[in-house]
């Protein structure tokens, strides 16, 4: 039970934001400088697979894993993922503990043009990790009228 | 509570303190919002929030945005503490929470 009562304290402010819909009007670096919160990256130990080139910016396959002992005093506790260029900047943000062994995620994510993608990954010791990549888009995943 | 479809890939079983990887993949069309002339105004309407527990313990949490594509695959990974059930459920806007459920059977 004590360790359901941590989590649940930790689930707090995460509830308070339902979903990233506070983040909508947020610049990529205002998202940036948000999270690192002062801090200065350290800008190694995450591996990013991404395609160099997608066809189709609807869909673009992301998978991410961050070098951490993953253990109770030094494990990820949080990751990331920032779009340069997309409408929104915050396209997803994970809450791991140690209980996930392994800092390995993977998702399929929208990139509406040609841009850097961004990983920011928080250790339980408060530090930052943080690398990009960038995807050519030949069609981005953009909705407009023209 | 609504249904989804989902598909999740996990071992039945596994060896204590095994680590085990977890792929879910949900139909959903993560519908933007649109807003713009000349298209029909649509508001926003995408799984916002995908949560996992194990034995009543939350091991995973993912927040959504737009800027994930429609029928959102998520791959993490867990370690195999003890014999339990796993609850997958995502959150939508206007507040539809779907669930699904899984057990681990661990050795």
């Amino acid at each position: 039970m004590k360790g359901w009562s941590r989590r649940a304290v930790m689930a707090l402010p995460i509830a308070a934001i339902p979903g990233l819909a506070k983040a909508e009007e947020e610049s990529f670096e205002a998202a940036e400088r948000a999270i690192l919160a002062g801090r200065t990256p350290i800008a190694s130990g995450i591996v990013i697979d991404m395609p160099l080139l997608s066809e189709n910016g609807n869909s673009v396959e992301f998978a991410l894993s961050v070098a951490s002992p993953m253990t109770a005093e030094d494990h990820i506790t949080t990751i990331h993922i920032l779009a340069e260029k997309n409408p929104q900047a915050r396209i997803a943000r994970f809450n791991i503990s140690q209980r996930a062994g392994r800092a390995e995620i993977a998702t399929r994510i929208r990139a509406s043009t040609t841009q850097t993608i961004l990983v920011l990954a928080e250790t339980s010791r408060g530090q930052v990790h943080r690398a990009g990549q960038e995807v050519i888009v030949i069609l981005g995943a953009c909705v407009d009228g023209g | 509570m609504s249904t989804i479809t989902a598909r999740i890939t996990m071992p039945d079983t596994a060896r204590r303190g095994e680590v085990i990887a977890i792929r879910v993949i949900a139909r959903h069309d993560m519908e933007r919002e649109i807003d713009a002339p000349g298209l029909t105004r649509m508001p926003r309407r995408i799984l916002h929030t995908f949560r996992v527990t194990y034995a009543g313990e939350e091991v995973f949490r993912m927040a959504l945005s737009t800027g994930i594509a429609a029928n959102p695959y998520i791959a993490f990974t867990t370690v195999a503490i003890e014999t339990g059930e796993f609850v997958f459920e995502w959150q939508e806007d206007g507040g539809a929470v779907y669930r699904r459920e899984a057990r681990l059977i661990v050795t």
